[in-house]
């Protein structure tokens, strides 16, 4: 019953718990941004940053991140991973699939249009570097949907964000592991607003 | 939505109203949350919920939440509470226990922390709606080994994170809204964590984790409360 990864995690802890959540997901951010530079503001962002209210807004910026958390699994299966980090890129990939698909359906049911498909960039080129931005991702969608649940006025739809945060965070708790992190960092998860999630994200977003 | 809506509201209000059907339940419940207020409470709960099958109830909905609005939420906070109560619980036997050593004791302390401070949140946030916080039930755990352990602890949280989840759709405020998700996602990195130590897969779901209504939770619970 001996876990080298919970071992490492119990190690480490105390050095992650002494950060706080924000000042870790916006360290990820940054060391992001400055292995790409180039931030560019895609046309969505701007977009974006200009929708005021309703819930076909918050599912498009939901959708959104799906896009971005999908495309970045399937790239990352051209990385050459190992067994673990591979099976975990194509589970969760495949799961982010079905979340950007049953986000397309609810903006259509809601009468809207759906987000277009940015095209992304990720500083990615081993198993390393995936897996640590794996993380941030996972743990900023996590709070990204936190902080957005609140908004929706549906309670419908409210129920199928809350089923698909869930499975974020079980996702940011397993690649945690396998970096040896503390899978859960806080008691209680950090919620994020869209124009810091969209600061986040803006580094991978090349159009 | 329509598919949407049917399965949210057969884990919803529905559930609930059912449970407020069976005298068995809602006793076992109701001495759960604490007594006549909770008796009181629960009886605000099913009219701020409001009946998706008889429209005779919508007058009723209207005039108890105008009375005496966040009866729902007072409702569903203790609820909660009551599940962490048990599940720090849990964790204080396990450490006690000797079973666990080394990193895996650390992590099992740090998620034992992380539910203690769950309980004071949702204690503060009950009084904070001018109710008071269920009593904390005596709670009784099978502790035989290791891996048993390890089990019953991914069980727990995996029903946990259900059990949060079941109930998002049920909260009027925005605030208890907020906090209950903060919480629902930790619980859930807990699930997959010790779902991961027992190579178990992290999403037993598959791509959106189900909901567990109050009725489906209750009887799983009840074999660890003793009083």
């Amino acid at each position: 019953m001996s876990d080298p990864k919970l071992a490492a995690s119990g190690l480490t802890g105390v050095e992650v718990h002494g950060m706080t959540r924000s000042a870790f997901i916006l360290r990820g951010a940054l060391a992001a941004g400055s292995v790409y530079g180039a931030a560019t503001i895609g046309p969505f962002v701007g977009q974006a940053l200009a929708m005021s209210g309703g819930d076909v807004d918050v599912v498009n910026f939901a959708l959104t991140l799906e896009y971005l958390e999908a495309d970045f699994y399937k790239k990352a299966q051209a990385l050459g991973l190992s067994g673990t980090a591979m099976k975990l890129a194509k589970e969760f990939g495949d799961a982010e699939s079905q979340h950007v698909d049953a986000l397309t359906q609810t903006v259509k049911k809601l009468g809207g249009a759906p987000a277009k498909k940015p095209t992304f960039q990720f500083p990615i080129k081993d198993e390393q570097s995936f897996l640590m931005l794996a993380q941030t991702l996972e743990d900023t969608g996590v709070s990204a949907y936190n902080g957005a649940a609140p908004q929706i006025q549906s309670k419908e739809v409210l129920g199928a964000a809350g089923s698909i945060v869930q499975v974020e965070a079980r996702h940011a708790a397993a690649i945690r592991l396998q970096r040896s992190q503390p899978p859960a960092p806080a008691a209680f998860d950090k919620t994020l607003q869209k124009p810091e999630v969209l600061k986040a994200v803006k580094p991978l977003i090349k159009a | 939505m329509a598919e949407t809506r049917v399965q949210y509201e057969a884990s919803g209000p529905s559930a609930i109203e059912d449970l407020a059907r069976d005298p068995a339940s809602r006793k076992r419940f109701l001495s759960m949350v604490g007594g006549a207020g909770g008796a009181s409470a629960f009886a605000l709960f099913l009219a701020a919920c409001g009946s998706s099958r008889k429209k005779t109830t919508a007058t009723t909905t209207s005039t108890t939440s105008a009375a005496k609005p966040g009866g729902g939420d007072l409702m569903i906070v203790n609820y909660a509470l009551t599940l962490e109560y048990l599940e720090t619980a849990f964790y204080k036997d396990v450490i006690n226990s000797g079973l666990f050593k080394g990193a895996q004791l650390d992590t099992i302390k740090t998620f034992g922390d992380q539910e203690a401070q769950h309980v004071s949140a949702l204690e503060a946030a009950v009084q904070k709606l001018g109710g008071t916080p269920a009593a904390k039930p005596k709670t009784k755990f099978p502790l035989k080994d290791a891996n048993s352990v390890l089990q019953l602890a991914a069980t727990v949280e995996n029903l946990g994170a259900a059990a949060y989840l079941g109930q998002a759709g049920n909260i009027q405020s925005k605030e208890v809204l907020a906090a209950a998700l903060s919480i629902h996602s930790v619980e859930a990195r807990h699930a997959s964590a010790l779902n991961t130590l027992l190579g178990k897969d992290v999403q037993p779901d598959g791509a959106f984790a189900k909901p567990a209504s109050m009725s489906e939770v209750l009887p799983k619970v009840k074999p660890f409360i003793v009083g």
